[in-house]
């Protein structure tokens, strides 16, 4: 059974059909791109499977669970996480704080205890300080360990983005455009970023912009165009559509 | 050592000073409002700094509080700490109540829900007056713990600087925890906050409650410290101090929030030949503040020489 299956999935914003009837099931294990030209609806699609919008008709299924109309803290709980386009990182925090938030349902949340500083919240909180230091190696941050977010360059944040959403041990992973705004070495190193978290075991879904890097990195691909899939499978097949062809080139096949 | 605890031991040995210089009880008693507004200040920043959620009715739950402990105990023969503490639980049920739609609105409309609610609870304390007193408030009979009776200055100070103490490492701890990371992270950001599983209405309701209730708690206790409660402890006016004093010493900090609430209980005795202007000083401090030193006293300077708290 695929990890996560969308069927039929539609939201209107009054007139506009922002997504319309899309299909596709992510396989586990797998890196699952979507592409698509500018306002194609591939963050409202994220937004959408991650339940910052209530999908208007369709379903969604998290490993056969129907998960489609859950609040994003449920499903958080379920496993999936997210990054975001335009980054959403918390700048009255420090860098490894932002991470440490990705924590948050793995750590004792109760406020008396917080407040009284119980030894054994105080210990698991330095324990995933350190993870949190880890994972900032694992993302390449190493040199940002003691910096506030608001004193990091751009770039810099958006792998912040995705330390943080790894910090939730997740099973699935919304790369929303990783690379946009990087420049080429930069888009590189995060290539590499995001074959490493897949290897980690974390299926990853990624929107993204950059063709080599979707070519290089993804098992599938989607289509999207108009809020409408236009095409799905391999590279390869994806690359020679006629459809998607004519889309991105503007020609009318 | 740490910043945050050289500043706690700081205010420790500070507060344990103050009773042996200060040369007369009119200091004491100032030292002792300025302890109580920073208990109240700290409560609220949380809130306010830490949360970035606004109370503009935060004397409402203080005045619960003061009145809990002048009606119980007068009209029903209650003890003062149980009299206390059902302004607390009053104060927390409350809040909860109507924290559930008030958090449902943001930025200006939330500022108006909470003026709102401070209005009502003062109308209902000016109005009530066959239990409060009405207008010319009533008084409250002497606070007394296990057969001993709190009176006096040095009684009172030694017990709201423990207080202040308690609550500044509270405090301290808190926001250093998941609890309070969750807490400033829906203030950065919301979304990144619920995609990550923080459930922000429950966060935003958790700490209005903790701070209306830390509120009630200092009105309790600054209503058996002068022996005497009128509706002016819960009026619109005291609620503006409140949040002055908030915005003044620096939002999310909680040393900030005593550098606040100092300088601005010991101003209006400062300001005491402008009699009848001090509402206008206040608010004229608190728009220079705006725009003059947005992120308040204690984080400017503490940018200013490199490290944070």
């Amino acid at each position: 059974m695929a990890l996560l299956e969308v069927k039929d999935l539609s939201i209107h914003f009054g007139g506009v059909k922002a997504v319309q009837n899309v299909n596709f099931s992510v396989d586990s294990g797998i890196v699952y791109s979507v592409i698509g030209p500018n306002g194609a609806g591939k963050t409202t699609l994220f937004n959408l499977i991650t339940g910052v919008y209530k999908p208007t008709t369709g379903e969604i299924r998290l490993d056969g669970e129907a998960v489609h109309g859950k609040s994003p803290n449920e499903l958080a709980r379920r496993g999936m996480a997210r990054t975001f386009q335009n980054l959403q990182i918390c700048m009255n925090m420090s860098a490894v704080e932002n991470v440490m938030v990705g924590a948050h349902l793995r750590l004792d949340r109760n406020l008396v205890k917080a407040a009284l500083r119980f030894p054994a919240l105080r210990k698991r909180d330095a324990e995933m300080r350190n993870e949190a230091a880890g994972l900032m190696r694992f993302v390449g941050l190493d040199k940002f360990a003691d910096a506030r977010a608001d004193s990091m360059p751009y770039g810099a944040l958006k792998r912040l983005e995705i330390a943080r959403a790894l910090a939730m041990k997740p099973r699935l992973i919304f790369l929303d455009e990783p690379a946009a705004g990087l420049n080429p070495k930069e888009t590189i190193e995060v290539d590499h970023l995001v074959r490493k978290v897949a290897d980690s075991g974390v299926t990853v879904v990624l929107v993204e912009h950059d063709m080599k890097m979707v070519m290089n990195l993804s098992d599938r691909i989607l289509v999207l165009d108009y809020g409408k899939k236009l095409a799905e499978g391999t590279g390869e097949e994806v690359r020679r559509n006629p459809d998607v062809i004519a889309a991105y080139l503007g020609a009318h096949a | 050592m740490k910043n945050t605890t050289k500043g706690l031991v700081i205010v420790a040995v500070i507060l344990a000073i103050v009773p042996f210089v200060s040369p007369n009880s009119y200091y004491t008693d100032l030292a002792i409002r300025m302890a109580i507004n920073a208990t109240i200040v700290l409560g609220l920043n949380l809130l306010i700094g830490f949360a970035g959620q606004i109370s503009l009715g935060h004397a409402g739950f203080l005045g619960i509080g003061a009145y809990a402990s002048a009606v119980l105990p007068t009209h029903l023969g209650w003890h003062p700490l149980l009299a206390m503490g059902a302004g607390a639980a009053v104060t927390a049920v409350l809040a909860g109540l109507v924290a559930r739609p008030i958090f449902k609105l943001k930025g200006h409309y939330l500022a108006m829900a909470t003026l709102g609610l401070g209005i009502i609870i003062n109308i209902a304390l000016r109005n009530e007056a066959q239990w409060t007193g009405g207008p010319d408030g009533m008084p409250v009979p002497a606070m007394s713990l296990f057969g001993f009776e709190l009176s006096g200055d040095k009684h009172w100070y030694w017990v709201v600087a423990a207080l202040l103490l308690v609550s500044i490492w509270a405090s301290l701890n808190l926001i250093d925890s998941p609890f309070g990371r969750a807490l400033r992270a829906l203030h950065g950001s919301e979304v990144a906050s619920q995609v990550v599983g923080v459930d922000i209405v429950r966060y935003k309701v958790a700490i209005f409650v903790l701070s209306a209730v830390f509120a009630s708690l200092m009105g309790s206790v600054t209503a058996h410290y002068i022996g005497f409660v009128s509706p002016n402890f819960a009026d619109f006016f005291h609620s503006i101090e409140l949040v002055t004093m908030v915005v003044v010493g620096g939002m999310a900090s909680v040393f900030g929030s005593l550098v606040g609430a100092v300088l601005l209980t010991a101003l209006p005795q400062a300001l005491a030949t402008f009699e009848g202007w001090e509402t206008v000083v206040f608010g004229a401090i608190l728009m220079g503040f705006m725009i003059f030193l947005p992120k308040g006293i204690v984080p400017t300077i503490a940018a200013r020489f490199g490290k944070g708290e």
